[in-house]
């Protein structure tokens, strides 16, 4: 068995002269937790897109749980999963109409009891009649969490899964991905803004800036090396260009 | 094993809709409205020519007949384009396509619900065809049948074809989805046979699968019996313009992985 979930070389994606993705590599390791950061158009959307195999990348390899994106995209499409509040599910269906039709996308056979003791976990109980236009933000981002857990993902990945949310969302959802992790030792791949969270939650960051990985690394070996004192200031520095950014690697 | 999987993730993609259909009554009326309206307008016109001209029952029947199958054409075409759509205004694509589901599989779910929306719009059209004007669709039978197939065939394909240009081209080429059947309807004789278009655009109505079905329609309906060679060549043509589009939609997703295109097909 890989013992890597994901395993990046060389991954670079280019349109048409612009550069988004330059020459990154790195791996993830089964069960961490993995912050992945960077400002604003360094890279990481276009990134995730190509794990995810939305996006084709112009060179590099990717693989996932040990299997080549996307040659087997769909084989590791059913043993991960995705969540990101910019993709909200369809606020057209109630709430247990998206679990089920999503529920089927996956092939999970789960009975109504079973999804609605997911939601029950998640602070969405008796929501299951409820339009999913209907939820608030952190419900909804909630339900984006029951979605993305549907299949027993082994590998989950998240795009700014707190972003939207008030400090309490934000806190319990901080908390479900660590019971996540503690519990079933999924492998969580995150992109984030808050850089306190990532402080809190992150095993390792990556660090993104202009499409290059700059840093990589425990969050505080990171700040060490760069001589900051918290991610905050490293993340300002770095976006203002107000640090020696090292080579990619 | 891996069948029953992919069946399972198209029945996803139908229960979502048959979901759509059941909370709004508009959208479910929607389906029945304009083919109804269309068979009220056409009916009615094709009873003051018969009067007119003492067409009697011929005129009624090739009229008709031609709005009732064209409608299946347009309604299978339309079910492919507007599912896509629903996927692109509610931003679910890069929900749908991070699950397992291929591309055949998300395809295969809106031309069956093609299938299934032309069986319940095509029921209704011949029971008030019967009804309003003494129109008995059934009364010619199986005759008509391999026409129907190979307007699900020509449908399936412009749908395929429209939905393609749509992930290309973004939300701004929507209208495709009302639009691009109607290209075909001028040359297609679909209300009048092909020897009324001049000659050049003869030619055209000739390469193009639907003029087959429409000009064998008339032959049924007239009474001189089902013609082969125009099943035939009409399959041929459907089936190439199926393929052709299929190919179109391979080479659209291609680009649509190489420039992000599933991500941002709203814009």
């Amino acid at each position: 068995m890989d013992p890597h979930a994901i395993t990046v070389e060389h991954l670079t994606k280019r349109f048409g002269r612009l550069v988004v993705v330059d020459d990154v590599s790195f791996t993830v390791g089964r069960g961490e937790i993995v912050g992945f950061l960077g400002p604003n158009g360094a890279g990481k959307t276009t990134t995730l897109a190509m794990l995810l195999g939305l996006l084709r990348p112009t060179r590099g390899r990717v693989r996932i749980l040990g299997l080549p994106m996307p040659e087997q995209r769909q084989r590791i499409l059913a043993r991960v999963n995705f969540i990101s509040p910019y993709v909200a599910l369809p606020g057209n269906l109630t709430v247990g109409e998206n679990l089920t039709v999503f529920a089927h996308l996956y092939g999970v056979r789960k009975r109504r009891a079973e999804l609605e003791a997911l939601l029950e976990r998640f602070g969405l109980m008796g929501m299951w009649r409820r339009p999913t236009s209907r939820l608030s933000s952190g419900e909804s981002t909630r339900l984006g969490l029951v979605k993305g857990l549907l299949n027993d993902p082994e590998v989950l990945f998240l795009d700014e899964p707190t972003a939207s949310l008030d400090p309490d969302g934000a806190d319990r959802v901080r908390g479900i991905l660590q019971d996540l992790r503690a519990e079933r030792r999924i492998t969580i791949f995150y992109t984030s803004h808050n850089m306190q969270e990532v402080e809190r939650l992150s095993d390792r960051i990556l660090f993104l800036h202009r499409g290059r990985l700059i840093a990589e690394g425990p969050p505080r070996e990171v700040l060490r090396r760069f001589a900051r004192d918290t991610l905050e200031r490293m993340f300002l520095d770095v976006a203002r260009e107000q640090v020696p950014i090292p080579p990619g690697r | 094993m891996t069948l029953a999987v992919g069946a399972e993730r198209v029945v996803a993609l139908l229960l979502r809709q048959l979901y759509l259909y059941r909370h709004s009554l508009i959208r479910s009326l929607e389906i029945v409205y304009w083919p109804v309206m269309d068979l009220l307008v056409w009916g009615f016109v094709s009873v003051y020519v018969a009067r007119l001209q003492g067409g009697g029952a011929a005129a009624i029947a090739f009229l008709v007949g031609a709005m009732i199958l064209w409608d299946v054409f347009y309604r299978v075409q339309q079910a492919i384009s507007v599912s896509f759509l629903e996927d692109v205004w509610t931003r679910n694509l890069p929900n749908v396509f991070v699950t397992p589901i291929s591309t055949a599989e998300y395809i295969g779910a809106t031309m069956l619900l093609g299938v299934m929306k032309v069986a319940v719009i095509g029921v209704l059209l011949a029971v008030l065809a019967w009804l309003l004007y003494a129109f008995n669709i059934f009364r010619y039978g199986l005759p008509l049948l391999p026409f129907v197939l190979n307007l699900i065939l020509g449908g399936w394909g412009m749908g395929i074809l429209t939905t393609a240009l749509i992930l290309r081209y973004g939300q701004g080429a929507e209208a495709l989805a009302w639009a691009l059947a109607f290209l075909f309807q001028p040359f297609s004789a679909v209300f009048y046979p092909v020897r009324i278009l001049p000659p050049v655009l003869q030619h055209v109505a000739w390469l193009l699968p639907t003029t087959y079905v429409f000009e064998g329609m008339r032959a049924v309906l007239g009474g001189r019996g089902l013609p082969w060679a125009y099943v035939g060549w009409g399959a041929l043509a459907n089936a190439l313009l199926l393929a052709g589009a299929g190919c179109v939609f391979a080479w659209v997703m291609e680009i649509a992985r190489d420039q992000g295109l599933l991500l941002r097909v709203e814009g």
